[in-house]
């Protein structure tokens, strides 16, 4: 086979203004915090990037304050129709500085360019433009016929898509009436740091959008405060469960976006390149990094064969290296310890018997790597089949007939996400409607649209994000039952 | 006429039609024994207790069964093996199913009405008021049946050669702390929501006020309901709820009858493994009901379907 050689092709960072150092986000303005300071990193490089300020209890509570000040007197009062203007004017800000948050975002998270570019802030400028449109249109959302925001959203994000995440949880809070403090992964802070400057010039009144840096700490500190009317988190599982304790018996509005497990099904009718390409798509993704990543592979046993050896070869000409260079598919592992867990799950993959394959893939000499790893002869009671690894790591389970697919799909205490590769439209729904996930994807992975309800069933949360149901977390209606979730 | 069956005030009978004429003087009725309803069927607690259950002022009405957590157990197996089945139900089919419920209920009102003037304290008009409201109140849940899908679901303009479609699911097992006091309006305001949309439940009915909730699982027991979608046990609420709260087999918790003290507990359990909880908000039960109980116990699925040649 001959090499294939590409030139070096490196997205020029000259786009970006790094600070040294970034305060946080209160009341309108950059101020200082109490609670020191962290240093974010580039994982593809371990360059410092810049120190991020720690926001301690005292500034959570500024924050917060700021947030109820700008609830009362600007944000809840102000006509629906108006607050629609501001949400347009920041998707088109977006739009304008897309090149800039991408590259930023890429150096910050490790994710490849091609990736940030084309699908990540894109989605945070749609996410806006549509929930700018819902915001003088709520009442008409089914949900009552007098909605009312809830007040003071506390939003904690996590660190692998970080603009996107901020924008799925602003966008719809913003839209129905509630102001905010955002907690960006501790990871991962720059992006948000950018969309406030990006909030300055959209002249967003003070105190409507706050962002307080920080790693559990700060979380914690938002999540116990008693001015907050809701809250919505996106990351693990244990971390959700662990804010469900904490807001029990209070009255706070809670969802939760948690991890997944999610099953990639391939029929024997499946068209196979094309699935192939879905399955690369649904596990190697941003690395893995993704709460539905098609992480466990089950595929018809007559095809078995036939699809791992084209997912292997595929495999061996994904590109692993340099976030920026244009060409890269597989960028870095977040953060050193995300991939010390990647590296001891997929350790457990080899112990318990699993079949490891990697392509032959160099990896730099800085940075956290983990190159695509695929493992064979899985059975549903190995650690990599019931683990989210969040990382670039398929474990390919094989079945027989539909009922075993659905059976083995499920077979998980989460319920996020899930595939299905068949030519038959028929069998598409039939699979649809037995799959116990938020998200079934057909004939495609990992696709996401503003419009399109995200979320989980079972352990992989509550609550959705996108669409006419994405406002629901936002909206109180007029005698409604209360509720956590739903 | 229906009124016509109803006992007068002062029956010392729970729901049993009294002595019409002199020629019944002297005839001793026959006292029912109230059970559990598991999977469809009427066992005693398998502990094998019982305690009184009592007018508001104190007098004996009959004993009910107080369950156990193992108790608790078989009733979430009995949910688990019959939700499947229900949900499957067409949507038309279930409707019909929880209608008949409605004309079981419909035949029993004298029955009710004593259980529920005895234990709620009622008069014999209020009570017959109440028993109405009730069974008009199952009709209306039942006609959601097959409506659910379209007020709560969507067509979703996604960019790109799709057509993505969410549509509400059932949650699944539905554990039910049913309102204490409103034995029997109150019970049938959190069960038919639940399981209109095809999940399945396990019931604590009223701690003090239990014999109505044993006399609904006669009317589902002898409509169409599977057995095993509806569960009823009757006992000791801060024994159950606890149990139930923490059971990994249970998909949600409505807390509606949960004793406020216990609730942040009963909502830290419910964590265990990410249960939907429906809090306890001071509902009256006797207002007409919105649609927000029934969304609360699904989940919306969102399906990407391929277009193309």
């Amino acid at each position: 086979m001959n090499e294939w050689t590409y030139e070096p092709a490196p997205e020029s960072r000259d786009i970006v203004t790094l600070r040294s150092s970034y305060g946080l986000f209160v009341n309108g303005e950059f101020v200082d915090g109490t609670g020191g300071a962290f240093k974010t990193v580039n994982p593809a490089t371990e360059e410092v990037l810049a120190e991020v300020t720690q926001a301690g209890t005292e500034d959570v509570e500024r924050a917060v304050v700021a947030a109820r000040h700008a609830f009362d007197e600007v944000w809840g009062p102000m006509p629906g129709k108006e607050r629609a203007k501001y949400l347009y004017r920041i998707a088109r800000l977006i739009q304008e500085r897309s090149r800039e948050l991408a590259v930023l975002e890429t150096m910050d998270n490790g994710k490849p360019i091609r990736e940030s570019r084309d699908v990540d802030v894109p989605l945070v400028a749609a996410h806006f433009f549509h929930y700018a449109g819902w915001a003088d249109k709520l009442e008409w959302a089914g949900y009552g016929p007098a909605p009312r925001p809830l007040g003071v959203a506390g939003q904690i994000i996590p660190w692998n898509f970080p603009l996107l995440m901020a924008a799925w949880k602003l966008a719809p809070a913003l839209a129905a009436g509630n102001t905010c403090v955002l907690k960006p992964a501790e990871t991962t802070p720059l992006s948000a740091l950018l969309l406030a400057d990006i909030l300055q010039q959209a002249d967003l009144p003070p105190g409507v959008v706050n962002i307080v840096t920080g790693a559990g700490e700060t979380g914690r500190a938002l999540v116990a405060h008693p001015g907050v009317d809701k809250l919505a988190f996106t990351g693990s599982t244990e971390v959700g469960k662990e804010i469900m304790r904490a807001v029990a018996g209070r009255r706070v509005k809670l969802t939760l976006e948690l991890g997944g497990k999610a099953a990639n099904v391939i029929f024997d009718d499946a068209p196979i390149d094309q699935a192939v390409e879905g399955v690369v798509n649904g596990i190697f993704f941003n690395q893995g990094h993704v709460c539905c990543a098609g992480s466990r592979l089950l595929v018809q046993e007559s095809v078995a064969d036939a699809v791992t050896e084209r997912l292997k070869r595929r495999l061996q000409s994904l590109r692993l290296g340099d976030p920026l260079d244009k060409n890269t598919d597989i960028g870095a592992i977040n953060s050193a310890e995300q991939l010390a867990k990647i590296t001891e799950l997929a350790k457990s993959g080899a112990g318990e018997g699993a079949a490891q394959w990697q392509p032959e893939c160099a990896l730099p000499e800085r940075g956290y790597w983990f190159p695509p790893t695929v493992f064979t002869g899985v059975s549903q009671s190995h650690r990599i089949a019931r683990e989210e690894i969040f990382g670039p790591v398929l474990s390919v389970l094989t079945f027989r007939t539909p009922d075993e697919a659905v059976e083995k799909a499920n077979n998980t205490p989460y319920g996020l996400s899930a595939g299905v590769w068949t030519d038959k439209g028929s069998r598409i729904l039939w699979m649809a409607q037995r799959l116990r996930a938020g998200v079934v994807w057909a004939n495609t992975f990992n696709r996401f649209d503003p419009a399109s309800p995200f979320g989980g069933y079972k352990e992989s949360g509550f609550g959705r994000e996108g669409g006419r149901h994405g406002l629901e977390p936002y909206l109180a209606a007029a005698g409604a039952a209360e509720v956590t979730g739903g | 006429m229906a009124e016509q069956r109803i006992p007068p005030s002062g029956s010392e009978a729970i729901g049993r039609i009294p002595p019409s004429g002199s020629e019944a003087v002297g005839r001793i009725p026959v006292a029912k024994t109230y059970k559990l309803f598991i999977g469809g069927t009427f066992p005693r607690s398998e502990s094998g207790r019982s305690y009184a259950a009592t007018r508001r002022n104190g007098d004996f009405l009959a004993n009910a069964a107080q369950a156990s957590r193992k108790d608790v157990r078989d009733a979430v197996v009995a949910a688990r093996k019959a939700q499947p089945g229900w949900a499957a139900a067409t949507a038309y089919n279930r409707g019909q199913v929880l209608y008949r419920v409605a004309e079981m209920m419909e035949l029993r009102r004298p029955q009710f009405v004593g259980e529920v003037a005895a234990a709620d304290g009622l008069d014999i008009e209020t009570a017959v008021h109440v028993v109405d409201e009730t069974v008009d109140r199952w009709v209306w849940y039942a006609g959601w049946a097959d409506k659910i899908a379209q007020v709560a679901g969507s067509s979703n303009p996604v960019a790109g050669p799709y057509f993505n479609f969410t549509v509400p699911e059932p949650t699944g097992v539905v554990a039910v702390i049913a309102p204490q006091d409103s034995s029997l309006l109150g019970l049938v305001s959190v069960i038919a929501p639940a399981i209109v949309s095809g999940n399945a439940v396990v019931v604590v009915a009223a701690q003090e006020r239990p014999l109505a909730a044993i006399t609904l699982a006669e009317a589902l027991a002898t409509s169409d309901v599977p057995g095993g979608v509806v569960n009823i046990l009757t006992g000791v609420t801060a024994e159950l709820a606890p149990v139930l709260a923490a059971h990994m087999d249970v998909n949600a918790i409505d807390l509606a009858g949960a004793p406020g003290e216990m609730v942040p507990a009963l909502e830290r359990s419910a964590a265990d493994n990410v249960k939907r909880v429906v809090r306890p908000d001071g509902t009256d039960w006797a207002a007409s009901p919105t649609p927000d109980r029934m969304l609360a116990l699904v989940e919306a699925k969102t399906v990407w379907h391929p277009v193309g040649i």
